[in-house]
This record gives structure tokens, C-alpha cells and sequence, in this order.
């Protein structure tokens, strides 16, 4: 017996000039379950979500809550209406308290002159917290919370709604896999509640882990929709992109050559200490750890955004003394940041000088004036390389899909022809289809003769792709593994190894 | 995978029309506004209308406009600067000092011979670079934030130009000197051309060189530019200082025009110029501007003030006229960002 329907979007559509991001796509939600939603970058996920959460207006269609058709303008109605909704780049107020945050806007208030009860908040939060397992001091400043915690707290702001359907857009794309572990504890407690649950994300073991019906969009269409039991991951991967996707990893044969990158005894304080090692030409070099092993740290600062407490760099030899991020682009090297929003993107700029931004050197000719025309169809050509789905090149970037903005980060990059390129989680909500294509760029890169070092949280990632793994934890070196000794196993029992 | 860029097959529906001439409206909204003001003005009076006064108009809005060009671009690095309107007074001290009539009574300098009239301008010049060059390495370099730092060099410049005129008007100068303020080439006042000059060398800086895309990336997300190998800080200062130069340079052709360098010259000019700059749809958020928009900032708040004259409307509801079309050009730019959603 299946058990009633909460939600019913039917033939809804949705515009953006120059797009059509959404065409007559239906989704139809059960009390407690968890519904994957499926799609390539830019298949229209997050925005027929944002319709749901009053965020946009449709075109056209129909929503039915619970049986009843209803109008959803802006995210109070929607609120309202018990739908809640966790976003794909969190926003919370850093310098408060996480009871503050929580109730935000909405604070309990006593006596005449409707001060703000702040027991009543403590205490609220305090169970609210408690129901959800989660323990966390309520007086705690978002600032000293982790990423997932900061998660598991917008979590729990939903959930004071007493929300009945909660969007989950791309929860777990910071999360390590400790950490989606206790995320999946919540969501099946919620689900016992009664509450159900959209699941946004582009990691094919977690959906099958957690997802009861799986929808699946492509191109603003509905394709359609399976539970999960029904299906797998091949069919699944055929749905989203129309075609079979033979193989993940691409290894072209690549040789090993000279030392291009030696690092001996680099620390950074309280980060990281005594890291040493050396990548070779056509290297694809891999490091993991947990978050917060220094992984970021250390690359961040090869690149020079930290500047080292102790240590040497050598580059094909020669030692360097990387002062800021401009000094390591005149030395070959790049880095792709692990988050967009804070250190990537320019967001009201448009995909060509987003794209463009890191290479402008090359683009000065005559009289220092550049040379739009070429800078223009080079970024163009390298955006393309590596599929990103935009109306036009000067489309703001803040209008792409979560995936094409990565890939966008990434074209600006490679268009740098860099000797060294550090990648910090480069799939990070980039969809399967894409995912097989960088992974094929990264392979050509290093077959090149080029360097990559790859920070990833991903083992399949890491284990498909790398020649060597650097294992880190709390901020030390734990050893080497080579490709062929290299397993999940080996990887997280050097993690986490005591000294 | 079908469409991966742009997506031509896609016919515009009716209402993705309709979209399109909305975003056209919200896009070119203040060149229509511009040109429903110039309409309007010459029903209302038929002395609007005329080339002496299209060209008066323009040479009344030069300095004020220059200043603007250069802080549309302080602005789009996420900047303000305050210090234009006293950095004018004080070059222009400065340089009335150096263009004096040799034989005037109550010349600064008695024993001065008469110099070449490339002397003030090059002191003018370097005078107003060096104040923004000051401004820029505070912001770059101390991470003060520039509103403070402008505010200060607002109050120090004054404070320098009347220490160095004693709180005298600097006149009494020479003829070369005035024609930067009252010369015309081909029956156009010079300052008109030199505004036009510089708004296409700002135009260029902006859209043709590292400086501007720099400028762009930096006001966009300053910690990304620096991540992408941007030197932030030299560029920065660069911003700034281009900034006073520009101030520079309307203290030449406002003390040339008036024929007298003033210790009291420009007295709230940066504030016309950030409304010019706002008007024509900078944003104070950082990353968004454009130089021909602050030109029709410049020229609407120009023709404002000159066909309020003609239409004898008193200077003290002319500054509530102002004041409500600033904030309401900026209401409608951010409800115009809104709508984007
Ligand atoms: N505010 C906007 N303005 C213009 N276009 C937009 C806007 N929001 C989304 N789009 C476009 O709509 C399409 C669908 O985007 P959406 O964010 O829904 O994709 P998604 O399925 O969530 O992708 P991802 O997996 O990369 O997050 C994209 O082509 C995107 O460029
Ligand atoms: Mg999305």
C-alpha cells in the first residue's frame, strides 16, 4: 500500500531569457519518502526546487499540496505550507548563535515590550536539537561550527517549520563520509516522522543508499520516474545523459619524468607541519585525508594564498620563493579552489571574463590594450572543451547551474596552460557525464608532460586517477601510496593511524 | 548531450518577448530616461534646445564629470572616494600659483618668472595622482576601509589648499593657462573636448586592458581575484590613483575657467560625481558599471541643473529634485538586479 501524496507539480515550465530551463516537468511526492531528483548540470534541478520554495515563479503548470492547488508566492507562503528548504550554498549569519540563527526572523517574544525570550530559544532549540541527535551547544557562534554542522543545523531550522517536505540541494557535496553518514541517520528519522524528503545529488552511491523513487530531468525534461529498488546505476547514468557511459576514469598511458614539483619540510602553523614530497612530470599525484587534514591548507599554500612558516619549493629544480597567488601563476602553476563562492567566482560578471580572468597577461598586445577578439573566442573555445551549458558568453555567471559554474572555474585554468595544476575536489557537483569528460582533460594534461596534484574526498576518484597518493591527517604527512598498493582500505588506515 | 551552449533552436515564445523588451527597458532604462528629460526640457522651454546651450550644458557638467569617470571606476572595485572635490581645490591652488600673471600685484610667488604653462599642468596632474595614489595604498595596503581613508584625504587636501593660498583665491592668470577652461577648438569649448577624450581613455582602460577587467574582478569578489594571480594591491592603488588624477585635472579646468585657483573649489563635486556615477548605474556592491552610463549620469544631473535654471525653479527645490532622482534611480537599478530572479 503506498502511502499518500504530499506533493503534485504537474507541466511546470520555466524561462530565463535565453533558456528554457524547465519544460512541462512533473514531480510527485510521498509522505516519508526520499526522492532522489537526477540530472546533468543545468537539467533544471535547483529551479523547479526554487519554484517549490517560492523562489521562482513558474511559466506555467500546477502545484498541489496535499491534495489541494496552491499558489507559492515568495518563501514565507512556502514556509507556510511546509515546505522548507536547504540550499545548495549555505548562507548562515556567522557572528550569531545557532539558536539565533534558527529562529531568525521569527524569534519568540515576551512581555509588552516584546522582547526577545531568550530562554524560550534556548530551550527551544536545545530540544529541537536533541530530536535530531545532534549535539551541539545551542549559545555556539555559527563561525566555530563546522561545514556539516552548519548543515545539520539548517537541517534542524527546517524542521522547526515543522516543515512536511524538506529540498536537500546537494547536501552532502561538503560533507566527508562520516559526516553523510550521521546526515543519513537524520533523514531516516525524519522519515519515520512522517516528512518527505528531496534529494538533490550527483554521488551514485549515496542515492541508492538513501533514495526510495529516484526522477530523473535532462535538458529541462522529465524523463521519469523509478524507485530505486528497480533500477541501477547504468540505467541510471543512461537516463541522465541519453547515451551508455562506458568507462569513469580515463588513464591515458602517460610517462613518468623528471622532478617538476619538490616540497621538503613545508609547515604552516597550526595547519600543517613537516610535509614533504615530490611529483614528477606527467604525474597525476593525489592527496587525501579527512577534512580538515590540511589538504586545502597545503595546497593554498604552494599556490601562495598562506604564505609557509618553514619549508622549501623546488620547481624542475629550482628553488622558489612563492610569495601570492600571481608570483605561483608566473612559476606554471594553477589552482582550482574547493569553494566557488568564496575564492572562484565573480558572480554578477559574466562566463567569458569569469573564464578569461586568470589569462588576461596573454591577452595584452600592442599599446597594452588587449586583444578582446581572441581573448573572447579563447575563453569561448575552452568553455566549450569541457561543455558549459550558458545561453551566451556574457551571461552573468551567477545565472549557471552549480555544475557548469565549476566547470566554468576550471576552463579558467586550464586556458593559464599551467605546468603544475592543483585541483581542490574538482567534481564537486559536477554531474557523472561530466565528471568522465574531466577526468579524461585531467588525463591528456598529464600525458603532456604536465603535473597534477588532486585534493579529493572522493576515493574512487583519487584511486581511478592517480599515479600516487599522499595520505594526510591532522595536518602531517602519513606516507605514499603507490597506484598499485593504493586501496580504500590502505588509504584510510594510514588516515587514520596514530602516531 | 544536446544543447551544451547556446541554445538558438529555442523559438522566443509571446512572453519570452515581452521578457525581452522588459530587460531592454531595465537595461537601457537610463539612456531613455536621459532622452524623455531632453525632450521634455525643450517642450518646456525653447532655449533648451540650442547648440550654445547643449554646449554650455556639457562644460558645466566637465569637472564634475571627470571626477565621475574616475570614481565609476573606484566604485566598480567595491571603493568610494570622498577626497575628489578637495583634492580639486588644492590643485588647483596649486597650479594657479605657478600660472600667474607676471606682473600682477598679488602674485603668490613675486619673483617668479612666467613659466610655460605645461609647468601647472604637469603639477596639477601629478598633485591629484599622488592624493590618489595616498587614498589607494591606504585601502590596498592597511585594509581600512575607503571610505574612511577618502574621508580623511577629504579633510587633509582642504586643509592643504588653505594652507597654501593662505585662504586667498590664487588669480590673476595667465591667458594660456585659461584657454584649458574657456578655449574652444572648432567652436567647442576645450574642457568639452578634454572630457569627451577622457571618457574614452576611461572607456578603454575599462574595457580594453587588464586595469579594467582587474578593476571588474576585483569589485566582484575580491578574494577570487586574488586567487587568480591578480596583484589586488597594486591594482588598487592604480584604481585610486587614476582617480585623482582625473580630480586633478578638473581643478585644472575649473581654476582656468574661472581664471582663479580657490581654496573653497569643489565643495561636495565628489558627491555630484557619485551620483553621476550612480545614476548611470554603478553599483556601490562592486562589478558593475559602465562609463557611458556615468556620462548620462553626468549629462542628466548637467541638464537637470541647467534646465531647472531656465525654468526658474528656485536652487533650493532644485536639490530636492536632485536629491529624489538619485535614490530613486537607485531603486529602480536594484529593483531592475531583483527582477533578475
Ligand atoms: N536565475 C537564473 N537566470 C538565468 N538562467 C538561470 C537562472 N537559474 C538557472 N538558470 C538556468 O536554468 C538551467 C537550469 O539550472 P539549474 O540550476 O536548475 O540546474 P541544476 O539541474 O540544478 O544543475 P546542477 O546540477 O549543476 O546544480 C541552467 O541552464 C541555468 O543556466
Ligand atoms: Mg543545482
Amino acid at each position: 500500500m503506498q502511502s499518500e501524496v504530499v506533493l503534485d507539480m504537474q507541466g511546470i515550465s520555466k524561462s530565463f531569457p535565453g533558456v528554457k530551463a524547465l519544460s512541462d516537468v512533473q514531480l510527485t511526492l510521498r509522505e516519508g519518502e526520499v526522492h532522489a531528483l537526477m540530472g546533468e548540470n543545468g537539467a533544471g534541478k535547483s529551479t523547479l526546487m526554487k519554484i517549490l520554495f517560492g523562489m521562482y515563479t513558474r511559466d506555467c503548470g500546477i502545484i498541489k499540496l496535499d491534495g489541494k492547488e496552491v499558489e507559492l508566492n515568495g518563501t514565507l507562503d512556502s514556509l507556510e505550507h511546509g515546505v522548507s528548504m536547504i540550499h545548495q550554498e549555505l548562507s548562515p549569519v556567522l557572528h550569531r548563535s545557532v539558536a539565533e540563527n534558527i529562529w531568525l526572523g521569527r524569534e519568540p517574544v515576551k512581555g509588552l515590550l516584546k522582547l526577545v525570550d531568550h530562554d524560550k530559544m534556548w530551550a527551544d532549540t536545545k530540544g529541537l536539537l536533541e530530536r535530531l541527535d545532534l549535539e551541539i551547544d545551542p549559545r555556539e557562534h555559527m563561525v566555530s561550527l563546522t561545514v556539516a554542522q552548519m548543515q545539520m543545523i539548517e537541517i534542524a531550522k527546517a524542521v522547526s517549520y515543522n516543515a512536511k517536505i524538506i529540498i536537500m540541494d546537494e547536501p552532502s557535496s561538503s560533507l566527508t563520509d562520516k559526516e553523510v553518514g550521521h546526515l543519513f541517520e537524520i533523514i531516516r528519522k525524519l522519515k519515520g516522522q512522517g516528512v518527505a524528503i528531496v534529494y538533490i545529488s550527483h554521488k551514485m552511491d549515496e542515492i541508492f543508499e538513501i533514495a526510495d523513487t529516484i526522477t530523473v530531468f535532462r535538458d529541462g525534461q522529465y524523463i521519469s520516474s523509478v524507485p530505486a529498488r528497480e533500477t541501477n546505476q547504468s540505467k541510471l547514468i543512461k537516463m541522465m545523459v541519453g547515451r551508455e557511459l562506458n568507462k569513469m576514469f580515463t588513464r591515458e598511458d602517460h610517462t613518468i619524468g623528471e622532478d617538476m614539483l619538490k616540497v621538503e619540510g613545508l609547515s604552516l602553523e597550526k595547519r600543517f607541519e613537516d610535509v614533504s614530497f615530490d611529483v614528477k612530470k606527467g604525474e597525476i599525484f593525489g592527496i587525501a585525508g579527512l577534512v580538515g587534514a590540511g589538504r586545502t591548507e597545503l595546497v593554498e599554500t604552494l599556490f601562495g594564498v598562506r604564505s609557509k612558516s618553514a619549508g622549501h619549493i623546488y620547481i624542475k629544480g629550482k628553488h622558489v620563493h612563492i610569495k601570492s597567488p600571481d608570483h605561483a601563476k608566473k612559476n606554471g602553476m594553477a589552482l582550482l579552489t574547493e569553494d566557488r563562492r568564496q575564492s572562484g567566482l565573480s558572480l554578477m560578471l559574466s562566463v567569458e571574463d569569469n573564464t578569461a580572468v586568470a589569462n588576461m597577461d596573454s591577452y595584452v598586445g600592442g599599446g597594452n590594450l588587449l586583444e578582446v577578439a581572441r581573448l573572447k573566442k579563447e575563453a569561448k573555445e575552452e568553455c566549450k572543451k569541457i561543455r558549459v551549458k550558458t545561453p551566451t558568453m556574457t551571461e552573468p555567471i551567477g545565472n549557471l547551474s552549480g555544475g557548469n559554474q565549476q566547470k566554468v572555474l576550471l576552463a579558467r585554468w586550464l586556458l593559464t596552460k599551467p605546468d603544475i595544476l592543483f585541483l581542490d575536489e574538482p567534481t564537486r557537483g559536477i554531474d557523472v557525464g561530466a565528471k568522465a569528460e574531466i577526468y579524461k582533460l585531467i588525463s591528456m594534461f598529464a600525458q603532456e608532460g604536465k603535473t597534477v596534484i588532486m585534493v579529493s574526498s572522493e576515493m574512487p576518484e583519487l584511486l581511478g586517477m592517480c599515479d600516487r597518493i599522499l595520505v594526510m591527517h591532522e595536518g602531517r604527512n602519513k606516507g605514499i601510496l603507490d597506484r598499485n598498493d593504493a586501496s580504500q582500505e590502505a588509504i584510510m588506515s594510514l588516515a587514520l593511524q596514530k602516531h | 548531450m544536446a544543447n551544451t551552449t547556446a541554445s538558438a533552436e529555442m523559438l522566443p515564445t509571446e512572453s519570452s518577448k515581452q521578457k525581452q523588451l522588459k530587460s531592454l527597458i531595465s537595461k537601457y532604462g537610463i539612456y531613455f530616461a536621459f532622452i524623455g528629460l531632453v525632450i521634455f526640457m525643450s517642450a518646456m522651454h525653447p532655449a533648451f534646445l540650442t547648440v550654445t546651450n547643449i554646449l554650455n550644458i556639457i562644460r558645466q557638467v566637465t569637472s564634475i564629470g571627470l571626477i565621475a569617470l574616475g570614481v565609476t571606476i573606484i566604485i566598480i572595485t567595491r571603493g568610494i572616494d570622498l577626497s575628489s572635490g578637495s583634492v580639486l581645490a588644492l590643485v588647483s591652488v596649486v597650479a594657479a600659483s605657478l600660472a600667474q600673471n607676471p606682473d600682477w600685484h598679488a602674485k603668490m610667488y613675486p619673483s617668479l618668472p612666467a613659466l610655460p604653462v605645461i609647468v601647472p599642468i604637469l603639477a596639477a596632474l601629478a598633485i591629484g595622482s599622488l592624493c590618489g595614489a595616498i587614498n589607494g595604498a591606504f585601502v590596498a595596503k592597511t585594509g581600512i576601509p575607503p571610505f574612511i581613508a577618502t574621508l580623511g584625504m577629504m579633510i587633509v587636501a582642504r586643509g592643504a589648499a588653505l594652507i597654501y593660498s593662505d585662504g586667498r583665491p590664487v588669480s590673476d592668470l595667465n591667458d594660456s593657462y585659461n584657454f584649458i577652461g574657456q578655449g574652444e577648438i572648432f567652436g567647442i569649448p576645450f574642457p568639452v573636448i578634454l572630457f569627451i577624450i577622457m571618457a574614452l581613455i576611461s572607456w578603454i582602460l575599462l574595457n580594453r586592458t587588464r586595469f579594467g577587467k582587474y578593476a571588474y574582478s576585483i569589485g566582484g569578489n575580491e578574494q577570487a581575484a586574488f586567487v587568480s594571480g591578480i596583484n589586488v594591491a597594486k591594482y588598487k592603488i592604480l584604481v585610486y590613483t587614476f582617480g585623482g588624477f582625473l580630480a586633478g585635472m578638473a581643478g585644472l579646468v575649473l581654476s582656468a575657467r574661472i581664471s582663479s585657483g580657490q581654496p573653497g573649489l569643489g565643495n561636495m563635486f565628489e558627491l555630484d560625481a557619485i551620483a553621476a556615477a550612480t545614476i548611470g548605474g554603478v553599483s556601490h556592491a562592486g562589478g558593475i558599471g559602465t562609463i557611458q552610463g556615468t556620462v548620462v549620469g553626468a549629462l542628466i544631473i548637467g541638464v537637470l541643473n541647467n534646465g531647472l535654471d531656465l525654468l526658474n525653479v528656485s536652487a533650493y527645490w532644485q536639490q530636492i529634485i536632485k536629491g529624489s532622482i538619485i535614490v530613486a534611480a537607485v531603486v529602480f537599478d536594484m529593483r531592475k538586479n531583483a527582477r533578475k530572479n
